[in-house]
């Protein structure tokens, strides 16, 4: 099939870049896990004003699936334009579904 | 397997190759043939509609079946009748438009119409079993669709997440085909605005059926399993219904009418033998309109009391979406312009689409504004509106389709005096129908309701309506005749009836089952009005004769629809004796089995050899 | 042509995921889905936030909800995450022996996450008569943390099946997309559990 150079020289190269990608998902994977032990921390502790703590911890986790996204699912790489668009488009269209329910649903 | 093989065969053979194909432009007739079914269902259950209305207290059917009706009339109509029939296009037609040999996902593609079609028929079986079709509106509204006795809304329930499930496979499939599999040159500013429309409303299909989705989910657990969404008592809220349901129903309204805007785009093109007037901004029009159609399902819901906040938001957005259509309905005006144009029935339906359309959009305007939308809510000029969308946009676009590309599709040329006869009764007919209603709405008449009193002032104008609902009939029932004699002796169609400017003219009427025998080479926008224009007539292939690459065809998207939809019946049945719950075992059981068998058995398709292909050479 | 044939380093594409048609409608195919995932799980997120505090009398998730639990399934889950990044890793290095491993590893840590799911809901079922039809958010939080669930055990059941198949024939090009595209979705039901613990645990906890 596709047909690559495959001198020994290259394939070194790669096997580098391959090395070097696993170390940024490695750091990314450890940032993951301090965010999570942050969130816990910060909703056990009970210290902080829920007004602060909600927010907080909703970020924390936007950040996390940011890597998660654009480090363990290679949305930062080449090749990944539409399904990043298509992604975007899901959690606009997720994003009102949730504003919906929230904001305009009374009881 | 060659062609000679296949010619001659008996209906069994017949049959079963359609049953198990994954050819897309046989899916398409499966689509067309099935959502046709459906259409004649649903017109049928308009009729009668119509005959109920057409004097005060009429009794020709009881209360009780109306509502059973008008839901499914609803219901069969969108969901049944115009999408698969505009997947049934899409299928046929943005494939070749593109230059792809199939589909991403043939395997999915059979899937999807087949959960589809059982979907459909589960949804039918109510009129026989389990005490009554549904009866709560195609809405659907909690709480008067948890409280509804029977098994009528079960029905509903099942039989649209199985049909939903299909279609949004379908989407993926559109959406990955347009993304990987366009021939070389075929940029994304190349395709066809079919094509285009296509792309967007696959989007459309992906982002607004999960929330439908789940919406049935919750329907279902309440009804079925005693949950407590909907159940005020204990802390259940129906506002989510209906937030759910309208998140998944306006998009879909995009859904409906999108296509059928690419499909008069590439009509008023090729008839009026001029490029399309602003492509650019058709594109990007379709695209605002995707995009705004998202952010406006909460106009159906100002009478709900949202606010005021809420509902001027929606109401501005809402009117926003009058921009882009706007856009396009003087784009094809322009190209009209000028142009040389070809006055035949596929022509007819477009020149009558552009003004009906424009009252539909018109009137869609005046129920933007949240604070006439108290008056005219749930009202007859509710009704008149969105038919002159859907009738008038999604239908006569279907029509217009059908007799473009009823030559590509079939190899047979409709014939032009029933298709024009079909046109002038269905246009005058629908008008009749739906114009009235308009002012019966304004009247104070409420949609839904079984009679009316007599000198109410609504006597002439129901008996108006019902005539024309007739007329519509007639068109419909001419279009059939017109269906059948082109069948049995219509003329052969020559691959390019239209002198067309799109890559489906290219190969022959109807093509070839691997399409392109070569992977065509574009270059450029309508391209192969391109080659004509520089005398060549023909496409510049890019790539010399080879091996073509074809999917098997199998059996197993027919069982795990078919194990879905004997799991459906089981899941209805259950809530009167557990026994049923056998029935749902069995059925995801057999679904299962042969998901996993689809995915264990190795499927790598077959190759049409070279020489085969040089050997059909003419 | 000839994508059975195993791969060696010789002939290895540097994607083989993506170096075939099918391989790439795979790819994008499961993205796309994805993208409809994403607002499934948000009309699920939204009904459970329009109805967590109608308890109706029963159990509220201020009474319900630990976080010793959530804390070791959220790590279990993540963990997870991380060794299907380890067995694409070799998939593209084309060291079959050492992804099948990665890939138990994932399928281990998926179960257990599994097992600790089935022990929480029936903790809250017996100790505390919590169940699906208690309240709307009884049915709100069984509904959204069930369908996750369920992807899970899907999700499993899938990857089971992968690896069984392929266990003595290696890495080609026609199932590198395959566990490909598993790992997409691995990841994307990890990305749900991170909004469930937030939203529906963390969250619950403040109350």
């Amino acid at each position: 099939m596709t047909n690559n150079t495959n001198t020994n020289h290259v394939d070194s190269f790669e096997k580098r870049k391959k090395k070097e990608e696993m170390k940024k998902q490695l750091i990314s994977f450890a940032l993951m896990i301090g965010f999570t032990i942050i969130a816990f921390i910060a909703v056990a502790a009970d210290v902080m004003e829920p007004m602060f703590v909600v927010p907080l911890i909703l970020i924390l986790a936007v950040v996390q699936v940011a890597f998660q996204f654009y480090y363990f699912m290679h949305m930062k790489d080449k090749d990944h334009e539409m399904p990043a668009t298509l992604m975007y488009g899901g959690v606009w269209a997720a994003a009102l579904t949730l504003a919906g329910l929230i904001l305009i649903v009374w009881w | 397997m060659s062609i000679a093989a296949t010619q001659k065969r008996g209906f069994g053979a017949f049959l079963w190759d359609y049953i198990t194909t994954v050819d897309h432009k046989k899916i398409a007739h499966l689509y067309l043939f099935g959502g046709g079914f459906f259409f004649l269902l649903g017109g049928l259950e308009a009729m009668i509609i119509r005959i109920q209305l057409a004097t005060p207290e009429n009794d020709f059917i009881s209360a009780g079946l109306y509502n059973e009706m008008i839901t499914m009339h609803g219901t069969t109509m969108i969901f049944l009748a115009a999408m698969p029939l505009l997947l049934g296009l899409m299928n046929a037609v943005m494939p070749l438009q593109i230059g792809a040999r199939d589909v991403a996902f043939p395997f999915l593609n059979s899937l999807g119409f087949w959960l589809f079609m059982f979907g459909g028929i589960l949804l039918n079986f109510s009129w026989f079993m389990g005490g009554g079709a549904p009866d709560a509106g195609w809405t659907a509204y909690a709480p008067l669709s948890t409280q509804s006795p029977g098994h009528g809304v079960d029905f509903y329930v099942l039989g649209l997440q199985i049909s939903g499930a299909g279609t949004l496979m379908g989407g993926i499939n559109f959406l990955a085909t347009i993304v990987t599999m366009r021939a070389p040159g075929m940029t994304y500013m190349r395709m066809p605005l079919f094509s285009w429309a296509t792309f967007i409303t696959s989007v459309l299909i992906l982002f607004a059926f999960p929330a439908l989705t789940v919406g049935l989910f919750l329907l279902m657990f309440d009804r079925m399993f005693g949950s407590a969404f909907f159940d005020v008592a204990l802390g259940g809220n129906t506002i989510i219904w209906q937030h759910l349901f309208w998140i998944f129903a306006h998009p879909e309204v995009y859904i409906l009418i999108l296509p059928v805007f690419g499909v008069f785009s590439d009509i008023t093109a090729t008839l009026s033998k001029k490029r399309l007037f602003g492509y650019t901004a058709m594109v990007f029009a379709t695209i605002l309109i995707a995009f705004l159609g998202f952010m406006v399902w909460a106009h159906h819901m100002f009478t709900v009391g949202l606010g005021p906040v809420a509902n001027s938001i929606f109401a501005i957005a809402t009117m926003a979406i009058a921009v882009p259509t706007g856009i396009k309905i003087f784009n094809w005006l322009a190209t009209m312009w000028g142009g040389s144009i070809t006055i035949n029935s596929a022509m007819l339906w477009t020149l009558g689409f552009i003004p009906s359309f424009t009252i539909g959009g018109m009137t869609g305007i005046m129920l933007a504004s949240a604070v006439a939308d108290y008056q005219y809510h749930d009202t007859y000029f509710v009704v008149a509106h969105f038919h002159y969308v859907i009738v008038g946009g999604t239908v006569f676009g279907i029509m217009a389709a059908l007799h473009f590309w009823w030559p590509k599709m079939f190899g047979r040329i409709l014939h032009e005096g029933m298709g024009k006869l079909t046109f002038w009764l269905f246009f005058v007919g629908f008008h009749l129908t739906f114009f009235v209603q308009h002012f019966l709405g304004l009247m104070g008449m409420p949609r839904r309701y079984w009679v009316f009193l007599e000198d109410q002032g609504l006597d002439t104008g129901n008996m108006v309506s019902t005539i024309g609902a007739f007329l519509m009939a007639v068109g419909v029932v001419i279009f059939l005749i017109n269906v059948f004699y082109t069948w049995a002796k219509g003329n052969k169609a020559p691959a390019d009836p239209w002198d067309g400017r799109s890559l489906e003219w290219a190969i022959s009427s109807p093509p070839p089952y691997y399409n392109f025998k070569q992977t065509p080479l574009v270059r450029g926008l309508d391209p192969l009005w391109v080659e004509k224009m520089e005398g060549k007539g023909e496409i510049t292939p890019a790539e010399p004769l080879g091996d073509i690459h074809m999917p098997n065809s199998s059996i197993l998207p027919f069982l795990i629809s078919l194990g879905f939809t004997i799991a459906g019946f089981g899941f209805i049945f259950q809530v009167d004796h557990s026994a049923y719950l056998i029935l749902v075992f069995a059925g995801i059981g057999l679904a299962l089995l042969s998901m996993l068998i689809r995915s264990l058995k190795d499927d790598h398709g077959y190759h049409i050899k070279k020489e085969e292909l040089e050997r059909e050479a003419d | 042509m000839s994508h059975d044939h195993s791969l060696n380093p010789e002939t290895m594409p540097q994607e083989p995921e993506k170096a075939t048609l099918e391989g790439r409608n795979k790819f994008y195919g499961l993205w796309f889905f994805l993208g409809g995932e994403t607002v499934l799980f948000a009309s699920f997120f939204g009904t459970y936030i329009a109805l967590r505090n109608s308890t109706a009398g029963g159990p509220a998730s201020t009474d319900l909800f630990g976080l010793g639990l959530v804390f070791a399934m959220t790590m279990i889950l993540l963990t997870s995450s991380l060794t299907s990044v380890y067995a694409m890793y070799h998939m593209k290095n084309n060291d079959f022996k050492k992804m099948q491993l990665w890939l138990a590893i994932t399928a281990f840590l998926g179960l257990s996450f599994l097992a600790l799911e089935i022990y929480e809901f029936t903790h809250y079922i017996i100790d505390y008569g919590f169940t699906f039809r208690s309240s709307a958010f009884g049915s709100a939080f069984y509904t959204l943390v069930g369908f996750h669930g369920g992807h899970v055990t899907f999700g499993i059941a899938w990857l089971m099946a992968l690896m069984v198949r392929n266990a003595k024939r290696g890495l080609n090009l026609y199932n590198a997309p395959k566990f490909y595209t598993f790992s997409l979705y691995w990841h994307f039901i990890d990305v749900v559990w991170v909004f469930i613990f937030t939203v529906v645990y963390l969250m619950g906890r403040v109350g």
